[in-house]
């Protein structure tokens, strides 16, 4: 059979015809498969829902216990029979709980990958290459000038930072979902074990990666109404991006904004977005992950979605594999 | 070299000057010799190596990647540096993580390095560095290093370092040499002060404060004396020793641009003075004709016979192995005339006195010069000594028209019709909010005033220096290191509610171009706001 009759897109999302079902569709579906819990792939309204355990977990935190009709935990590594058509959930190595979806049927097998990096993340399982005949990947930093550094070197950055301004708080803007909590560990694989002072909107989810037991150390909430701006002096504090825009972050004395993102990899962003001292650090893949992972799945044909296509594609060529974007809306990108 | 380029990085993204400072003075104290004084020259444009054009570099990657994808590339980043140190192909045998280069091994190669074979030695360290050092050396050969730090700035991390005062650290520079090994042994408090080698150095000038509202009720006029402001280039003219430079007021060396001047520094002294075009006494020549011989490398004798230059002097600083600079300006000033009797009347004159009776005579001798190469009076304590910097209270300057102001170039669009081809509409803007870390707002826009060989060089500098583009708009560099003042002339201010600012100017023209005024020193919105009132 062709692959682009196993899988091809339409308005709802990446539709499956042989099992009837999307893979993160971004309209309510009858039976959606969610990669992850980054709200542009997990969306609520679905009648039926699969994804894995924690998943599942992520998005009743975040979207409410009614966020699908029902739902069901899908192990990774198990293969589940859909109508015509068999699936197998991956690790991502994205965020917890992430996964890629591999599809099968007549002997042919699509890895649908979500979005996934490469650099180790001890809050998540790590990524799996699983071999098959069309690979869909991502491409949210999919041009040769995106290429992450080791996180630990980043961290290892904003700790001399905090050294160095004993006066002033730095406060890092993480997304709410992974990245916050893989920087709080970061820094506590580094040796830091003073408080790390949370903004709200972190807590349910840093709260729930604690449950399954990701160890973030001691955390404290970043409320000064009853504190003098003094007391952080010297302290980390972890908000998601969106509070640096409002006025949340001058409560902190003389802060220094600090913001996690492989966006920061470019200057110009850091300078526009008035970030102080940039750190790059990314649950995304890197160029060099991209391509090598399009390598090691020995895909004959790569299929990109959301982010920069054109370069990717061109890679390919390059490299002798079919390549063609996959015309897809509606991804955000939350997660970087 | 991580450590260099991570300072850099720091720095260009640390808004306030403080921040500055405590990184600059870390790096300092914990960067060893050699590597902490070559950085440290790289910052004050003391580091000579050889140049490598930015189509070489380009050329050097595209040898390396497929041309397309760096050209995905380079539109994405859209600044060339940047793009070449991210998408640099590292060599699968790259020797990285037993030697990272330092920076003194960096230099040391780039000094060695040929014409013909420096682009090969840049190949080779970028095949060695990580991404920040290799945006670093790239920075270096192509001379593009804007890391928003004046080397006043640096020198006063120096300062901070070592607990001294940052003047005695001016004072010894022009005698130094990287990496300033003595310098940065002395500041660590294991051997004495270098001694001050060289001689002709840059002493620090002295410069005033515009005349507010009310400053002047409160100064006893009989403790000022009041000179003519001569609208030419404020110059420090040092010999000493058979050693002659002349610098401008940033302490750059301007000597080689003005051999004929310095042909007549045959004296033991320096003195502190206006550069201007004519032969004293009749001629006195305007800024225009000023122009035709600044920013030139070499000057024709043509040049030179038509637009003779001299110094209108202002003050001795030092005479001979004297330093006069604790001196009342009164008593400098006696000095000074005897001085200049000794010097070549047709490249020195002195500056005439304006004998004033109060305030209000003054003024109207401010508004009716003598001279149209005048520019304003300057107003001087006749007890101060010559102090570094801008001290309030001892020198006020009282420009002849209340109207025009020192304003930057911050955005220029396109024109129309025959202008079509060139950025010729300017909108500049003045310094607002706190003095140590100031910004700029825009007051006006002007799209004449200029010649035509005026408007070529802005479209020039615009093209050099875009920032952002929108559409027709260009924003361009405009910050306190870099940048391009225009004088701004204009018939009046209104109160504006449309305007950030809060001010609009009645028919703003650009006066002049002030390619030799740092940007800092560009007016601030209290300025134009106090002509309000
Ligand atoms: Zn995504
Ligand atoms: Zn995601």
């Amino acid at each position: 059979m062709r692959a682009s009759d196993l899988l091809h897109p339409r308005p709802e999302g990446l539709y499956c015809p042989a099992g009837d079902f999307y893979i993160d569709p971004v309209r309510p579906v009858a039976r959606a498969l969610i990669t992850h819990g980054h709200s542009d792939h997990a969306r609520p309204g679905h009648a039926n829902v699969l994804a894995t355990r924690e998943t599942l977990d992520i998005m009743g935190l975040r979207l409410g216990p009614g966020f699908a009709g029902a739902t069901q935990a899908v192990p990774l590594g198990e293969t589940v029979t859909i109508g015509d058509a068999t699936v197998t959930f991956h690790p991502a190595g994205h965020v917890l709980g992430s996964a890629q979806i591999a599809v099968e049927r007549g002997g042919v097998r699509i890895v649908a990958s979500g979005d996934y990096k490469r650099q180790p993340d001890s809050t998540c399982a790590a990524f799996e290459p699983v071999a098959c005949d069309v690979f869909i990947t991502e491409a949210t930093f999919g041009l040769p000038v995106f290429r992450h550094p080791p996180a630990g070197d980043e961290i290892a950055g904003l700790l001399r930072s905090v050294e160095q301004f004993p006066e002033r708080a730095h406060v890092v803007g993480a997304y709410a979902l992974g990245k916050a909590q893989r920087v709080i560990r970061l820094i506590r694989d580094a040796g830091y074990d003073r408080p790390i002072y949370l903004h709200g909107a972190l807590e349910k989810i840093s709260a729930y990666y604690e449950s399954v037991g990701v160890d973030l150390g001691p955390l404290e909430p970043a409320t000064v109404d009853r504190s003098a701006k003094g007391d952080f002096a010297g302290a980390i504090v972890v908000g998601p991006p969106s509070a640096f825009a409002d006025r949340w972050a001058r409560r902190f004395p003389d802060p220094i904004s600090c913001f996690a993102s492989g966006w920061m990899r470019i200057r110009q962003r850091a300078r526009q977005g008035g970030v102080e001292l940039p750190l790059i650090i990314s649950d995304h893949s890197d160029w060099d992950e991209l391509t090598g992972t399009i390598k090691e799945t020995g895909a004959g044909e790569v299929w990109v979605t959301h982010g920069r296509e054109e370069a990717l594609v061109r890679w390919c060529q390059l490299e002798g594999i079919a390549a063609r974007p996959l015309n897809l809306v509606g991804y955000e990108d939350e997660g970087d | 070299m991580n450590r260099f380029a991570e300072l850099l990085d720091r720095l260009v993204l640390t808004p306030s000057r403080n921040g500055k400072l405590t990184l600059l003075r870390d790096y300092f104290r914990d960067t060893p010799d050699p590597d902490r004084g070559l950085a440290l020259a790289t910052i004050t444009g003391d580091l000579s190596i050889a140049a490598v054009k930015p189509a070489m570099l380009r050329a050097l990657v595209t040898e390396r990647m497929d041309p397309i994808l760096f050209g995905y590339s380079y539109d994405y980043v859209g600044d060339l540096a940047e793009t070449i140190s991210l998408v640099w192909p590292e060599p699968a045998d790259a020797p990285r993580a037993n030697a990272v280069p330092t920076l003194g091994d960096v230099v040391a190669r780039l000094q060695a390095a040929s014409r013909s074979d420096g682009p090969t030695v840049v190949a080779g360290l970028l095949d060695r560095l990580d991404v920040p050092a290799r945006f670093a050396v790239i920075k270096l050969v192509t001379g593009g290093l804007r890391i928003g730090v004046s080397s006043r700035l640096a020198k006063q991390a120096l300062a901070d370092l070592g607990k001294v005062d940052v003047a005695e650290i001016e004072e010894l520079w022009h005698g130094l040499e990287p990496p300033y090994a003595a310098l940065f042994a002395w500041l660590e408090g294991r051997a004495p002060k270098p001694e001050k080698g060289a001689r002709a150095l840059f002493r620090p000038v002295m410069l005033s404060n515009p005349v507010g509202d009310g400053d002047l009720d409160r100064l006893d006029p009989a403790a000022y004396a009041a000179e003519w402001k001569w609208d030419g280039i404020r110059v420090q003219v040092s010999a000493e020793g058979g050693l002659r430079r002349l610098y401008s007021r940033t302490g750059d060396d301007i000597s080689g641009a003005f051999p004929d001047l310095v042909e007549a520094m045959d004296f033991d002294g320096v003195v502190d003075g206006e550069l201007l075009v004519g032969r004293p006494p009749e001629w006195t020549g305007t800024f225009s004709d000023l122009q035709q011989r600044l920013n030139r490398k070499t000057v024709a004798a043509k040049m030179r016979a038509k637009y003779p230059v001299f110094v209108r002097c202002y003050d001795l600083l030092q005479a001979a192995d004297e330093d006069l600079r604790g001196l009342g300006f009164g008593a400098r000033r006696l000095r000074l005339e005897r001085f200049v009797e000794t010097l070549d009347p047709e490249r020195f004159d002195l500056s005439p006195m304006v004998a004033f009776d109060d305030w209000a005579d003054l003024d109207r001798l401010r508004k009716a010069p003598p001279h149209p190469v005048v520019e304003g009076v300057m107003i001087k304590e006749r007890r101060s000594p010559y102090l570094a910097g801008r001290p309030k209270g001892p020198w006020f300057k009282w420009k002849r028209d209340p109207y025009t102001v020192d304003a930057v170039l911050m955005y220029a669009q396109r024109g129309h019709g025959k202008r079509s081809s060139y950025y010729s509409d300017y909108t500049f803007g003045v310094w607002s909010g706190p003095e140590a870390t100031p910004e700029l707002v825009p007051v006006g826009k002007a799209y004449f005033g200029f010649t035509d060989e005026e408007l070529r060089q802005i479209d020039k500098f615009v093209r050099d220096n875009t920032i952002e583009r929108f559409g027709p708009v260009r924003s361009v560099r405009a910050d306190r290191q870099n940048g391009l003042v225009l004088e701004v002339a204009f018939e009046g201010l209104n109160r504006s509610q449309r305007h950030r600012s809060g001010v609009a100017m009645r028919f703003p023209r650009i006066s002049r171009l002030r390619w030799d005024k740092p940007p800092a020193e560009a007016d601030r919105i209290e300025t134009l706001q106090a002509l309000l009132d």
